[in-house]
């Protein structure tokens, strides 16, 4: 049994047989997590390098664990602080890095579908940590990895998106990867911050008062207002977003039941969740994080077993 | 297909490897029974479960571990981790490796690699049902063995569960 594709691009591409792998090896990897020495040799003479064209902490930071707990070699690029600012391309700068023999390529970029055009011209299998407003493909996982371990399989369970849906490539992946495995999707937030088509090209639900939408869901992934894509006015104010959507406990409180928070990070506590359901029992965000290494060593160990072929 | 134990003579080879084991490990607080995945997995089952019902009472610590993640051969083939189980610590205690099949040696290899990994043992033992001796590819011998046959690189060596027996074919 082996993965369908080369690349991670996005959950897009994946089979439901290809999640399930992922999931499964993930959780293996968890287990090692927990040993007194928590690394395994699997990646000995495997190369790999991170090219983070956009700002990141978490994924960087987790992408680079699961690396090293894999022995992996691991190189880090960031745009600023490399030839991109001399005007290098980034066919150019990916070739000049192969050159140096490397196996795989992490890659973050803020154009959409920017690891698409690269693996159309390079050898190496590339995982896409984000590119632009298209797909998070890791985050996915890992998030359906932490809800499968809070409340069981996927199948059947009503996992509602609120917030910015329009810019954010973890709900795009969310959707794709849920919808796969038999789950409920629904979207809430400000009709502008919802594009239009989803509902009917996506065979997801909508819903403009989070009350409502807080009171179907099992498990609520609260995603962050993301300003730095939106180049125009689409809410008043922060605070007005806030009072509409944010998710405070308040709100929970009124539910006839407890519903599972997620928050894929950074938080603007205040805006889109409050620190004291951030911070609740309710609220597994610590845990998606932990878990992301776990998934992230599945996924570079299976692409590069893959290679093999 | 030729029989190497049939259901009789595999029971009785459960017991006396169970019977050496404790012959060699009188205080079984300082023992752990560790199965290799996925195969060795029946085969230290039944053994541990026939240690129980020899020493009734004793509290036998036993785990199970995969070696998937430290094989040598990623680049060869991919192979799927099974689940490592092993709620207790290691260090400092014998460590008796069980596995069904002990073949090219490769598999123990790796296990020896990945029990570092879970402390340091005083030592470590191991111990098979069958040992195709000719096949060897790296320097490890068995501490206990049921049956030790001859085969050719082409033969395959099965334990049959259902059946309760062991063919080459």
């Amino acid at each position: 049994m082996q993965l369908s594709t080369k690349h991670l691009l996005g959950i897009k591409d994946l089979s439901s047989e290809d999640i399930s792998l992922i999931l499964t090896t993930a959780s293996q990897f968890k287990e090692v997590l927990q040993r007194p020495v928590k690394k395994v040799p699997s990646l000995r003479d495997i190369t790999i390098v991170n090219l983070f064209y956009e700002n990141s902490t978490r994924t960087r930071f987790s992408f680079e664990l699961a690396e090293k707990r894999l022995s992996a070699d691991a190189i880090n690029f960031s745009s600023s602080a490399s030839s991109v600012s001399k005007g290098e391309t980034l066919l150019d700068t990916v070739n000049n890095i192969l050159s140096m023999k490397v196996d795989m390529v992490v890659m973050r970029h803020s154009a959409s579908g920017a690891p698409h055009f690269l693996a159309k011209h390079i050898p190496a299998a590339i995982v896409n940590a984000g590119d632009g407003i298209n797909e998070h493909p890791t985050q996915a996982l890992l998030d359906a990895f932490s809800i499968q371990e809070k409340i069981g399989s996927l199948e059947g369970k009503k996992v509602l998106l609120i917030g910015d849906i329009m810019h954010s490539r973890v709900a795009l992946s969310n959707i794709y990867l849920l919808k796969k495995m038999g789950a409920e999707v629904m979207v809430a937030g400000p009709p502008t911050l919802i594009p239009t088509y989803l509902e009917q090209a996506l065979q997801v639900k909508v819903e403009y008062n989070l009350k409502k939408a807080l009171q179907w869901c099992d498990v609520a992934n609260v995603l962050r207002i993301q300003l730095e894509r939106q180049n125009q006015v689409l809410f008043s104010s922060l605070r007005e977003y806030n009072l509409a959507y944010g998710v405070t406990k308040k709100l929970l409180d009124s539910l006839q039941k407890e519903i599972v928070i997620m928050h894929p990070g950074p938080i603007n506590r205040g805006v889109e969740i409050d620190s004291d359901v951030a911070d609740s029992s309710q609220s597994i965000i610590l845990q998606q994080v932990e878990n992301g290494v776990a998934v992230r060593m599945a996924v570079l160990y299976l692409l590069a077993g893959k290679k093999a072929e | 297909m030729k029989t190497i134990l049939d259901k009789r003579q595999l029971h009785l080879t459960i017991l006396r490897l169970a019977h050496q084991l404790l012959e060699n490990h009188q205080n079984l607080d300082e023992v752990v029974f560790i199965g290799l995945q996925p195969r060795g997995v029946q085969i230290s089952k039944r053994i541990v479960d026939t240690v129980r019902s020899l020493c009734l009472g004793q509290n036998i610590q036993y785990g199970i571990l995969d070696i998937t993640f430290y094989r040598d051969d990623v680049r060869k083939e991919l192979h799927i981790a099974n689940t490592t189980d092993i709620p207790f610590s290691i260090e400092g205690k014998a460590v008796i490796l069980i596995d069904d099949v002990l073949y090219t040696g490769r598999t123990i290899r790796a296990a020896l690699d990945a029990l570092q990994d879970f402390g340091r043992p005083k030592k470590i033992e191991l111990c098979v049902l069958v040992d195709r001796r000719f096949n060897r590819e790296l320097p490890i011998q068995p501490d206990y063995c049921g049956k030790s046959i001859d085969t050719a690189y082409s033969q395959k060596v099965k334990v049959e569960w259902e059946r309760e027996e062991v063919i080459l074919y």
